[in-house]
């Protein structure tokens, strides 16, 4: 069952909203993903039996009312412990939750528990974080593709219907194809950050992960409300997903991304999903994207920039994983950063430094922001041929646990597809659409201009309706 | 460019961080590679392009200079590793 | 062969914004540590700033005000340093577009103005540091000027003078004990015509004495390292005004590598026309411009001109009284003198000086027209000062109102002198005293509230007829 039948059915009275909730409880609870890294049982529950009441008073405060929810761990939550799979904020329990965790509780739905997730969301296979690597419920020695590895594997082992998840680089787009699942990068702005503990705050976005395109805009459609605490919060009116066809969109076929360093599987599967989208009324058209082998380049050199100033703040002395260091406070700092935080973040962060740093900011950094400048006007150029891009999420399916974690070359190399959307701001709907040899699931992508996330849902609808991919869950559950 | 000892203890001094000596010599060979591979941004022309680090042309967006409550000191405090009710506490002097 | 002096400034003037630059908490000074502090101005993970409007207003009002070109394209960078007062680990300031450039105070060229947010405090005790963060995200304006200042004296003018004019401006309270206004003495020394030498940077300076004693300190002590042969090392200093010298502060060969990047959690700031043009409208007369209008209006002495315009609270109450009275040089006789000695004597600050300019008039009126005395005029502002009586009412209360009725006059002097025929055969005498004497029993008849002129002129006049045989 979807999310929205879900909620349907609760408030049709059929099944009650503590029922639903206990046997998502159940589920998680034999889960053999490590996707969970907390559990908000008691919270939960409390919250289940207001929303019956306002169910059996009548009440409706959205379609997705009663439905429980597990949200990725760099996004606040007021009294459940925010970790962001780090040693560092182990003990770390937000005082306030995140704009989008607000939204979606006022539209009645439930915080179930939080999700685990690359170690502050850098990383592309959720196995940096603290608590250990996220397993792809399709099969448990694959990974879950990542950051948001946790997000997209509870919703392929059916622990939960829908979750929330981050996108700077790939992270939301890249473990729904690692994992089978739906779901949408939205536009820079389009959903407040507040409450998101940033990575690389020009690129992060918060989105939807869900088992179809209709679960992920209703809560796309929650989450995307105005917002008062983001200045970098853009949204000028509400989306209107009310289109479901893609007759007449011209739709971009990126033929550089085709011709090397992607697996035929994958291949195979968008080029017939393209097809697909033909047959529903779409015209395909190849292109050549500018920039392809810079794209990686510039989204590194920005995010690690970012990322070095924001994780500043992790110093041990307000919050956060403290030493029992003994020595000044200059080693204070330093070692309590240095025993928080986990070799991928520290290298993230050397790297930021260093592209920041007297005599290096102009030949990258200021250098990333032009070739940025670049990436976007390409863009602009290419939605003024097509009304979306259609390409692969990610070059291969999900690998082997441990087989990339050692290779960050190689690792970065896995986001070749995804970082520019990122750079450009553009939302992006991420669709299952085929499995690989061993069974693994395939995605695609859509990208679409700045908020035409309307235009994307209305040819993924189409999409979903002519293909069953989206409707297969991991080890056959329901 | 090379990758040294005296640029990567640099960098530490930046990001304030004391790596162990297994954790330098992997990250300096990494820098290596990874810096290796950025400098092919150079190679793209960029004269007389403007440095983007927002994607969109939006400006001014501002508050009103209207007071809001504070949050509890209670609150602001909790999370600390050491604190005295009032103010947050580093065991050292600075 | 003597020694040049070279100075430039960076002042930080905290503004009297209501709220933070980031946040909604209270940018007010002290308060219990930490009871103005939220998510945003605390650095906790996920909090976001956003910007307050009034803080731009701030700056576009210092900038037009100084002649300063205004970026129109302007945004905030970080600053990044780790250091326990800065909860983020950076600072959001301005380094590649700040939102002033250029411009002039007197003959000072001033380099830049930009927006940034202050730190918190720290409380260094035996056991350890304790973090204050009330004061974190309190909005500044740093003022950078070039290097203009050759003379602690100029100096002292030109931090006189921006004081002056934020205080007008009504962006800053300009108290240097509260801290809400900084100064930070950038000085190298050079022999006349040679290039500029290496410079020092002195901070902690929260007086105007502690900055002329910092700069007398660092020139000798440059002056005396290049005497002996010795070189000057570009740093950071930090005054200690209790033993009147500096010291080195820690070094910060690595940490000076600020990484200042565009900081991407707030949008560019766009300034039009049309908000230019509001602000222009708004910016309120300033010092040097009302003290030569004030002097050419109301035909003040240069020094009651600059003495009235010291604050601008005391000028537009001057202004006020010299208006409504029409006597500018007893509205100007009644601030410098009997006001200001009252503020004096009773610690009253300028912006906190209660009265109504009207009734002021009034009361100028009553003294010009000889209704009351000087004693009686001196005794009501008083009043009006401590406890906002009516002047009126007062007055009449205590009986201050003189006498100037000719015929009640010439009854107690015909009372008078019919009661003391001695004093008036004295006078007659040529004894001078009596005349005195009958001066004080007139005026008792009339309850002390004789007009003196008056008295005196009947006084003579009746003498003088009382002489003559009957």
């Amino acid at each position: 069952m979807t999310a929205l039948e879900l909620s349907a059915a609760m408030q049709a009275k059929k099944i009650g909203v503590a029922e639903v909730l206990q046997a998502q409880f159940t589920r998680v609870e034999q889960s053999q993903c490590n996707a969970f890294l907390a559990l908000a049982k008691e919270r939960a529950f409390a919250r289940a039996h207001e929303i019956q009441a306002k169910i059996d008073a009548g009440e409706v405060l959205s379609p997705l009312m009663g439905v429980p929810i597990a949200i990725k761990d760099n996004i606040s939550t007021k009294d459940i412990a925010t970790t962001c799979a780090s040693k560092m904020l182990q003990s770390y329990v937000p005082v306030f939750s995140a704009t989008a965790v607000e939204h979606l509780e006022h539209a009645g739905m439930i915080v179930l528990g939080k999700l685990n997730m690359d170690e502050f969301a850098m990383g592309g296979s959720s196995e940096t974080g603290h608590f250990g690597a996220v397993r792809n419920p399709w099969n448990v020695d694959c990974v879950a593709g990542g950051s948001s590895g946790g997000s997209a594997a509870a919703v392929a082992a059916g622990d939960v219907p829908l979750t929330l998840g981050s996108d700077t680089g790939g992270s939301i787009r890249q473990p729904c194809a690692f994992c089978g699942t739906t779901g949408i990068k939205p536009t820079y702005g389009a959903v407040s950050r507040y409450g998101l503990v940033a990575y690389a705050s020009s690129l992060d976005q918060i989105g939807p992960i869900g088992r179809d395109i209709n679960d992920c805009a209703a809560l796309l459609e929650i989450i995307s409300a105005a917002c008062d605490n983001d200045n970098t919060y853009v949204m000028q009116q509400p989306f209107c997903f009310d289109r479901s066809d893609c007759q007449g969109m011209r739709i971009g076929l990126p033929r550089n991304y085709f011709a090397s360093g992607i697996a035929d599987d994958v291949k195979q599967s968008v080029l017939a999903a393209a097809r697909e989208f033909e047959a529903a009324g779409a015209h395909i058209e190849e292109f050549d994207m500018p920039l392809m082998d810079e794209m990686i380049q510039a989204y590194y050199v920005i995010a690690c920039a970012e990322a070095s100033s924001n994780l500043s703040r992790y110093d041990g002395l307000k919050y956060g994983y403290r030493s029992d260091e003994t020595g000044d406070l200059q080693t204070l700092y330093k070692v309590s950063r240095s025993e928080g935080l986990g070799l991928e973040v520290k290298r993230r962060i050397m790297l930021g430094s260093f592209v920041l740093s007297s005599g290096y900011y102009d030949a990258y950094y200021k250098k990333a922001l032009q070739v940025r400048a670049l990436i976007k006007q390409a863009y602009d150029e290419l939605f003024a041929r097509f009304d979306m891009i259609l390409s692969p999420v990610a070059p291969t399916t999900a690998y082997k646990l441990g087989e990339n974690v050692d290779d960050p070359m190689t690792m970065y190399m896995g986001d070749i597809y995804t970082v520019s959307v990122n750079l450009a701001g553009l939302p992006a709907v991420s669709l299952p659409c085929g499995f690989d040899k061993q069974g693994l699931p395939v995605g695609l992508q859509l990208i679409g201009n700045a908020f035409d996330e309307a235009k994307l849902v209305a040819a993924a609808r189409a999409y979903q309706r002519r293909t069953d991919f989206h409707t297969k869950l991991a080890g056959g559950a329901q | 460019m090379q990758i040294d000892e005296n640029l990567i203890a640099y960098l530490e001094e930046l990001s304030c961080l004391q790596l162990s000596a297994d954790e330098k010599q992997r990250l300096a060979g990494d820098l290596q590679d990874i810096l290796g591979s950025m400098a092919r941004l150079g190679q793209v022309n960029t004269d007389g392009v403007p440095e983007r680090s927002h994607p969109f042309d939006v400006v001014n967006a501002f508050r009103d200079d209207d007071v809001q409550p504070s949050l509890d000191r209670a609150l602001i405090l909790r999370n600390a590793p050491q604190q005295d009710g009032e103010m947050f506490i580093a065991p050292q002097t600075v | 062969m003597s020694w040049e002096i070279v100075m430039g400034l960076e002042v930080h003037a905290e503004l009297l914004t209501k709220t933070k630059i980031f946040c909604g908490c209270r940018a007010s000074f002290g308060g219990e540590p930490n009871t103005h502090v939220c998510p945003v101005c605390s650095g906790m993970p996920g909090a976001l700033p956003k910007l307050n409007r009034a803080v731009v207003d701030c700056a576009l009002r210092l900038g037009l005000a100084l002649g300063c070109d205004i970026t129109r394209h302007c945004k905030f960078d970080r600053k990044n340093y780790f250091y326990p007062d800065l909860p983020k680990a950076y600072q959001v300031s301005q380094l590649y577009a700040p939102i002033c450039r250029n411009g002039k105070l007197g003959d000072i060229r001033l380099y830049q103005i930009h927006m940034e947010e202050d730190a918190g405090k720290l409380l260094h005790t035996a056991h350890g540091t304790r973090m204050d963060f009330n004061r974190c995200g309190v909005p500044l304006l740093e003022i950078v000027t070039q290097p203009d200042f050759r003379s602690t004296e100029q100096v002292l003018a030109y931090l006189e003078q921006l004081r002056e004019t934020l205080v007008y401006l009504d962006i800053c309270d300009g108290k240097m004990q509260e801290g809400s206004l900084r100064c930070d003495v950038n000085l190298s020394v050079r022999r006349p015509g040679e290039d500029f030498g290496t410079r020092t940077e002195t901070k902690n300076l929260n007086s105007f004495k502690a900055i002329g004693r910092a700069i007398a300190y660092e020139a000798q002590r440059q002056i005396a390292l290049l005497e002996s042969g010795q070189t000057v090392t570009q740093e950071t200093r930090r005054w200690d005004d209790n033993k009147e010298q500096s010291y080195s502060m820690r070094s910060k060969e690595n940490a000076q590598d600020y990484r200042y990047f565009p900081e991407p959690d707030l949008l560019p700031m766009h300034i039009d026309e049309a908000w230019l043009a509001r602000v222009q409208a708004s910016l309120p007369e300033l010092a040097a411009a009302k003290r030569a209008r004030l002097a050419q209006e109301f035909g003040l002495s240069e020094y009651g001109a600059k003495l009235l315009t010291e604050h601008k609270e005391l000028a537009g109450l001057f202004e006020d009284i010299a208006r409504q009275s029409g006597q500018p040089k007893e509205a100007a006789n009644l601030i410098i003198g009997e006001i200001m000695r009252l503020m004096n004597s009773t610690n009253t600050l300028p912006e906190d000086v209660r009265l109504d300019a009207g009734k002021a008039a009034l009361l100028i009126a009553l003294v010009v027209d000889s209704s009351i005395s000087r004693a009686a005029f001196k005794q009501t502002v008083g009043a009006m000062f401590t406890h906002g009586v009516d002047p009126q009412a007062y007055i009449d209360e205590n009986g201050l109102r003189m006498v100037n009725d000719n015929s009640a006059v010439e009854q107690a002097v015909a009372k008078a002198l019919a009661e003391n025929p001695n004093a008036v055969a004295d006078y007659n005498a040529g004894l001078e005293k009596a005349f005195g004497f009958l001066m004080g029993q007139v005026m008792r008849q009339l309850g002390r509230a004789g007009n003196p002129e008056v008295v005196r002129k009947v006084l003579v006049a009746q003498l003088t007829i009382a002489e003559k045989p009957a």
